[in-house]
């Protein structure tokens, strides 16, 4: 079974599902990053696939994606840092990225390489639902890859219900307005429509992201939902020099106070 | 032969709506709405009423005699460069206030590269009273100051793009980023045929007020609505596509397109998509694209930063692929020299973005009995230093 599925089936809430940048702050901090996070009691792991133009990330994850791109990493590279990966991480792995490398590296290449890795879903933003329903859906299903869709607080309850039907895993539910990393904490306005998400009894589990950045904002998000997704605070917290494992570790800790 | 958008945005193999769900919304909105707004009588009347009264349309057509004479063919000369503001730009910009307005939208955003579309947007705003954001690479303000300060007097904020390249893709990537945390008061104004359906066509029809006056206009001096040629520059491609748009049903007319190949299309420093591009997804639409091997995006380079764009219009991508349209491209070099000749020989200094149709010329041959229409896109006043900078004149 999809480890997406499986890890929703065992547990309801409080689920941690923390993104960085692959190949930041150093090329071949990927794996090790992977692994401190499985060691630190995170969830699930969100790597991100660097682009040149990420519109609906802010600063931090922007700056990570020019330095990794730097640092030299490509969807290619990736996927041979990542061909090992399952003797070591056993967390469902979901990669994120914009549309424009995967379509160069081939979406059916891409589909097969994330089932050799061992690679269970996938988040492109800039990929809407009318295209992978009618370009996409069953190629992803044949890899058995889930695609994991986003809601904001402007879609419309009749398209939520639409994403509710197409989506597998979980939905995305970005916090607010915002693109990453841009606004941090919880207002009422924002509670408001946790809970109108919450009462619309979606048949998929949803995580919060988008301004989870600590202790107080992932309690809250919890509340509301059966967890939260952190990127650009965590991004910020790994950028400082020093060993990825107690960099990562000390993060989770203070996000989870364990 | 058919050119027309279909119900999801596409022409042909591009097009399309590639963008993040927060933006679905917005531009769900205009996609349900632009068409009744633009088609109801009341807008018609006063966008047309703008066009006239605040822009000066319609532009002239004018018969270059000097310049027919030397490259053997009847020249025609649309001038957009006589334009309220000094180029096309406004037509657009005319347009989509008018319909923001409609849609309720009390603060305005858009991107700029030359500063051009930045400036008929300010210009837009000032006239209805509206906030307004422009988004510039902080590389392009530098290089093009005039327009930025042209843009303060008229009351507009202008946002520095200090990500990326700094230039007018990384504007654009702004003025999205822009939008995604503002959905609600906020019309972004696109300045050019790019971005997510229905951007590309509803530009396009702001700007076919172009080739509906051409086909009246030669119609009266030449007793016929279709000329041989129709000449257009292309960065995104809004002036092309406004002078193309009444033609590409009209076989007969040979549409033409003159991109930007910078110091040469094998220097590594060239903005001619359609020769170095490969298909593509950038700000919202599937294109012809420049990049990397590895879907990066790269940056374009030409002396004109209104050419500088990695990408294309969608529009021009599929007259590109199905042969409707001819694709030239002009260095650098030979635009300039292109801009100098017709300043000396009609006494019309173009914009740089501009001379690159105009060079195109060398690269045709002609009968004497046909008919060229260039689109005159714009005036050289915001290029007055890199024409003295280049200095061969």
């Amino acid at each position: 079974m999809n480890r997406i599925t499986s890890l929703f089936e065992r547990k309801a809430k409080n689920l941690l599902n923390v993104y960085f940048t692959a190949g930041y702050p150093d090329l071949h901090d990927t794996l090790p990053t992977m692994k401190a996070l499985e060691a630190s009691g995170v969830d699930l792991i969100e790597i991100g696939i660097p682009y040149s133009d990420p519109i609906a990330d802010g600063p931090t994850i922007q700056e990570s994606n020019g330095k990794a791109l730097d640092n030299g990493m490509s969807l290619k590279f990736l996927f041979e840092q990542l061909a090992e990966m399952r003797k070591e991480v056993s967390l469902p792995v979901i990669l994120m990225g914009y549309v424009n490398p995967i379509e160069q590296f081939g979406m059916e290449a891409f589909c097969q390489k994330c089932q050799e890795v061992g690679v269970d879903g996938v988040i492109l933003p800039d990929l809407p639902m009318y295209e992978y329903l009618h370009g996409y859906q069953e190629l992803f299903k044949r890899h058995g890859l889930l695609n994991i869709f986003l809601i904001t607080p402007q879609t419309s309850d009749e398209r939520i219900r639409l994403i509710d039907q197409a989506s597998e895993g979980f939905i995305y539910m970005v916090s607010s307005a915002s693109t990453t990393g841009v606004k941090t904490g919880i207002s009422s306005d924002q509670e408001h429509y946790f809970e109108r998400i919450a009462q619309m009894q979606l048949k998929n589990p949803c995580l919060i992201g988008f301004g989870i950045s600590d202790f107080q904002s992932f309690q809250k998000a919890c509340e509301h939902a059966s967890g939260a997704i952190v990127g650009s605070a965590f991004i910020k917290a790994i950028s400082a020099q020093g060993d990825v494992s107690a960099k990562v570790k000390a993060f989770v800790q203070k996000l989870l106070k364990n | 032969m058919n050119v027309k958008v279909d119900e999801r945005g596409y022409y042909g193999k591009f097009g399309g709506a590639f963008i993040p769900e927060m933006l679905y919304p917005n531009i769900e909105e205009l996609r349900e709405n632009y068409e009744a707004i633009t088609a109801d009588e009341a807008f018609k009347t006063q966008f047309d009423q703008l066009l006239k009264d605040f822009v000066g349309r319609p532009t002239p057509l004018y018969l270059a005699e000097r310049l027919s004479e030397k490259y053997g063919v009847k020249l025609y000369l649309k001038r957009e460069d006589l334009c309220h503001t000094g180029a096309h730009k406004i037509n657009n910009t005319i347009g989509q206030i008018l319909l923001a307005q409609r849609l309720g939208k009390q603060k305005i955003i858009a991107e700029t590269g030359a500063g051009q579309h930045g400036v008929a947007t300010a210009t837009v705003c000032a006239l209805m009273g509206v906030e307004c954001i422009i988004y510039m690479g902080a590389l392009d303000m530098e290089r093009q100051r005039p327009n930025v300060e042209r843009m303060r007097i008229l009351g507009a904020e202008v946002r520095a793009a200090e990500s990326g390249s700094k230039t007018l893709k990384d504007a654009t990537n702004e003025a999205m980023r822009h939008w995604i945390n503002h959905p609600t008061d906020t019309h972004y104004i696109i300045g050019s045929v790019v971005g997510p359906h229905p951007y590309p066509e509803m530009v396009a029809r702001f700007q076919s007020v172009i080739s509906a006056e051409m086909k009246e206009q030669l119609l009266e001096k030449e007793g016929k609505t279709n000329p041989d040629y129709v000449i257009a520059c292309v960065g995104g491609g809004s002036n092309a596509a406004g002078a193309f748009y009444h033609y590409y049903e009209e076989n007969a007319v040979q549409l033409v397109a003159v991109e930007a190949a910078g110091l040469g299309n094998h220097t590594g420093k060239s903005a001619a998509t359609t020769t170095l591009g490969k298909p593509g997804v950038l700000h919202g639409s599937k294109t012809l694209l420049m990049q990397t091997p590895d879907g990066q995006v790269t940056e374009p380079y030409s002396i004109s930063a209104g050419l500088d764009y990695p990408g294309i219009g969608p529009v021009h991508a599929h007259l590109h692929d199905t042969g409707r349209a001819t694709f030239y491209s002009v260095t650098d070099e030979e635009a300039m020299k292109a801009g100098i000749e017709l300043s000396r020989m009609e006494g019309i200094i173009p914009a740089i973005e501009t001379a690159h149709a105009f060079a195109a010329l060398k690269q045709m041959s002609f009968q004497p009995e046909q008919i060229a229409i260039i689109n005159l896109s714009g005036r050289g006043d915001k290029d007055l230093e890199t024409y003295i900078k280049w200095g061969k004149y």
